[in-house]
């Protein structure tokens, strides 16, 4: 697999991994984004994935992969096992989100959290003037689509981040996989986000 | 016999232990002591491309092929080990060995004592899964393998996978633990019980001293059909005799076989007698009750403390209520707390703990992409 075929917002969480880190990702899917990081920054990858499908798309791909849900198994790694554990489109789905974050914290020495910002202005514009629950480009699936996900803004993630003492290191706001400039009205503007926590 | 099959194999034999007995785990001495075993496939030059293959309670060196062109039934994982199968022998060295204890040409209790000239029967000494790895790792040596590619195995074929990689961590690459467990439950130790209580009751059995006389086959029978039940699930026995009848229209209202069920249990049971040693039922069993990774090591994160150099591939089936996933997932706890690399997969299936046979396209997909990954970074 070459770069170009990677999804821009998984490149974006690339950019952020020294070379011959160790990696854990948790909610890998099919292993996209290992596979990318052990070609372009030689890293040591793991991943956990719930699903059978994704995790069978992963070990044909040649990614390390244990099935299992995030609530279950994290506390099996060793602090500070890795150097960076990713969290990427998952948030949405968890029932525990500051659970898994001090456990993400725990093994690993920083964590990377990327989600679709459903602050976006366009969000917001369809629900006051449709009246609907919005839809994000990044996830664009209907409320009642399976698993069952829940919309979450930039501004929900920070206060959430100071609730719970996790520091915020750097963040980086997407648009279309393209970086914005974070400073003005991020939480209108961004699509997509990735936040680096301490 | 098709185009993917390794054709017409041949079993040979290994014989050590001659001069100086084989200590085993309960402490005494055994030997010599002969591995009967099956290899298919070449080992190349650098000699890294081997896979040892263990089999389960009832399994042996036959994993695949046949014996002869008018052979009818293949090995007993011939759909997983073949040209572009599985365990593909085009690429890997397949080697398979009975295991001592058993009774498939390999030491066991069945065999003539060489001391007294009769057969060991219960004199032959109790064994461990510890003790067949041992055995086995006599026989890689005897093959000049230092490092294996792979060990893989199902049920009490994946107790010895584990036994290797905590044994011998150093001569494996990878390790393919299949629907099993790191240690016996006691609802395991308790069928393994009633197996062999049944063998006790046969008055056929005369101690384990009945090589001269008539085999104790209604009892090695009776255990064999407990141990069928427990390899299906209970969706699966719905799926192949639901309440159906067997060669007959109506309830007989006598004790003949009315049902299909009835029928393939019995004729599982005495099928097995006629290729299966009691007493070896009673040795192998005993050995599978004994396994306990984490006694011993202290803990089983401790028994994999040199497991960082081995990639795993753990898999159990979701019906499986005989080796149910949560003891897959206790391994896997324990292989990812001492920092090996582990891939876990608890596939769907209905067909209970006999799934890791018959998943054969999954577990294709799922095994041959493992091993490729584990061969690239041994080139």
């Amino acid at each position: 697999m070459t770069i170009t075929t990677i999804r821009p917002d998984l490149l974006a969480i690339a950019e952020l991994i020294r070379p011959a880190e160790t990696v854990l990702d948790l909610g890998c899917g099919d292993g996209s984004l290992l596979r990318c990081l052990i070609d372009t920054r030689r890293v040591t990858g793991r991943g956990v994935e719930l699903s059978q499908e994704g995790v069978l798309a992963c070990v044909e791909k040649g990614v390390s992969v244990r099935q299992g849900d995030l609530h279950e198994g994290l506390g099996d790694y060793p602090d500070g096992a890795f150097d960076t554990v990713i969290l990427s489109d998952t948030i949405p789905y968890l029932n525990d989100p500051a659970f898994v974050i001090r456990e993400m914290l725990r093994a690993g020495r920083r964590a990377i959290v990327s989600f679709p910002n459903w602050g976006h202005w366009r969000c917001r514009w369809d629900f006051l003037r449709r009246g609907r629950a919005p839809v994000t480009p990044g996830l664009p699936q209907p409320w009642d689509a399976a698993p069952r996900a829940r919309p979450l803004t930039m501004a929900d993630f920070e206060d959430f981040c100071v609730r719970n003492g996790f520091h915020i290191a750097s963040r980086v706001c997407l648009r279309g996989g393209r970086r914005l400039d974070c400073r003005y009205a991020a939480n209108l503007r961004a699509e997509g986000v990735i936040f680096e926590l301490k | 016999m098709n185009n993917h099959s390794v054709g017409i194999v041949q079993r040979q034999t290994f014989t050590f232990a001659e001069k100086e007995p084989m200590r085993l785990d309960s402490g005494e001495m055994l030997g010599p002591v002969t591995l009967a075993y099956e290899t298919y496939g070449r080992l190349n030059a650098e000699r890294s491309n081997a896979i040892l293959i263990c089999h389960a309670l009832s399994g042996d060196s036959h994993v695949a092929g046949y014996y002869s062109a008018e052979d009818q039934s293949p090995g007993w994982w011939d759909e997983c080990v073949g040209p572009g199968k599985a365990f593909d022998t085009e690429r890997y060295f397949v080697i398979c060995s009975n295991v001592i204890g058993g009774c498939q040409g390999s030491t066991g209790p069945g065999t003539i004592n060489p001391q007294t000239g009769d057969p060991y029967g219960l004199r032959f000494p109790v064994i461990t899964i510890g003790d067949m790895v041992r055995a086995q790792r006599h026989l890689i040596d005897h093959l000049g393998i230092e490092r294996l590619l792979a060990v893989a195995g199902g049920s009490m074929g994946g107790m010895q996978v584990l036994q290797w990689a905590a044994s011998y961590p150093e001569r494996v690459r990878a390790a393919l633990p299949i629907a099993t467990t790191a240690r016996h439950s006691p609802m395991l130790i308790a069928f393994g019980e009633v197996g062999r209580q049944a063998v006790y009751a046969d008055p056929n059995w005369q101690g384990g001293d009945y090589y001269a006389g008539p085999r104790p086959a209604a009892g090695l029978a009776v255990a064999r059909m407990v141990g069928h039940i427990t390899y299906l699930s209970e969706q699966s026995m719905h799926h192949k005799f639901g309440r159906r009848l067997q060669a007959r229209q109506r309830f007989g209202y006598d004790f003949g076989a009315d049902f299909a069920v009835e029928g393939y249990l019995r004729h599982k049971g005495s099928r097995f007698t006629e290729r299966f040693d009691a007493n070896s039922y009673l040795y192998v069993t005993k050995a599978m009750d004994y396994f306990d990774l984490a006694n011993g090591n202290g803990s089983l994160a401790a028994a994999f403390s040199q497991s960082k150099g081995i990639a795993y591939l753990v898999v159990s089936f979701t019906s499986d209520w005989l080796y149910p996933p949560y003891h897959s997932k206790e391994l896997v706890s324990a292989l990812t707390a001492a920092g090996a690399d582990v891939t876990y997969c608890n596939l769907e299936s209905t067909w209970g703990h006999d799934a890791f046979l018959l998943e054969v396209e999954t577990m294709t997909g799922l095994v041959s992409n493992f091993l490729e990954r584990v061969e690239k970074t041994v080139r």
